[in-house]
């Protein structure tokens, strides 16, 4: 089981919030696919999977802020 | 550090938003790890997934008439119209050769419209909270980024021709009531598009800590 973490994004930026998700619970990613995309300030990030696997389950919705350490999801990897 | 340089002219936004990820892709393949695209769009207004559509003032009926198109793009921020008259600059840099910032990246995108202002003899200042740079009151350059395998794309828009805020009524910039202004409103005479392009090419640096976009203008 991988956690998908919310990164370091820059130095003050605590919080994202959720703005995209490529994927749903259930589905199949490759590791270094687009996940998830964040908005913070005027920017967008797009976090790559971290590995391959079945995206178990999200924990952050569109719309949700989220912390930098935050978990995002979870892969069960293969 | 070397760059590379792309001026594309005056090009319909799609064109410039493909070429944009071209040239993403290519630095994502080590091809170079810094590019600078220039260019000036034909009327357009662009949102984001973030965009209330109530800030789109015009209606379908009023934006065919003035053939001006809408695309939902991937950059941060909220709606903004683009037109003749706008320098564009469309950095594509592989933060992961230098640091891996969003936050200070934005702030050297700034600070760089900020150095050509003055270049110009034009004092642009940033606004607590705001991204963008500011004017006398009026936002003269706006800001949105994407970025991508910690590759940045999309960019800064720099209002240099008196006759291209028209259009800004069509919207409410990045959803908010502002007032648009540009280099010629504020200097009162015409600048040269060129002129500034050439003016950010001789001086164009980027390093951990600032991008200056300014060269000597003797």
């Amino acid at each position: 089981m991988m956690k998908v973490v919310l990164p370091e994004l820059g130095q003050g930026i605590e919080k994202a919030i959720v703005s995209y998700w490529y994927f749903q619970a259930g589905e199949r990613v490759n590791e270094k696919d687009d996940l998830v995309e964040l908005t913070t300030d005027k920017a967008t990030f797009n976090l790559p999977s971290p590995c391959s696997g079945t995206l178990s389950e999200i924990f952050f919705r569109e719309g949700d802020t989220v912390n930098v350490g935050e978990t995002l999801a979870v892969i069960e990897e293969e | 550090m070397e760059y590379k340089f792309f001026d594309l002219g005056l090009v319909d936004y799609k064109f410039a938003w493909d070429f944009q990820k071209e040239i993403h892709s290519r630095v994502k393949n080590n091809e170079f790890y810094a590019a600078v695209i220039f260019c000036q769009h034909y009327p357009v207004i662009t949102a984001t997934r973030n965009t209330d559509r109530n800030h789109i003032l015009a209606n379908q009926e009023e934006l065919r008439k003035r053939k001006i198109n809408i695309y939902e793009v991937e950059r941060g921020g909220d709606v903004t119209y683009h037109g003749p008259g706008q320098l564009i600059i469309y950095p594509i840099v592989n933060l992961n050769c230098f640091k891996r910032d969003v936050h200070l990246f934005l702030r050297n995108l700034e600070g760089m419209a900020i150095n050509i202002l003055t270049e110009f003899g034009i004092l642009g200042e940033r606004l607590a909270g705001l991204t963008g740079v500011w004017v006398g009151g009026g936002k003269i350059a706006s800001i949105g980024i994407a970025v991508k395998n910690w590759i940045t794309f999309h960019g800064l828009a720099i209002n240099i021709k008196q006759n291209d805020l028209e259009n800004f009524s069509l919207i409410r910039p990045c959803g908010m009531d502002i007032m648009m202004t540009s280099m010629e409103s504020v200097l009162s005479k015409e600048i040269s598009i060129e002129d500034v392009k050439e003016t950010l090419t001789r001086g164009w640096q980027y390093d951990e800590s600032s991008l200056t976009g300014v060269g000597s203008r003797d």
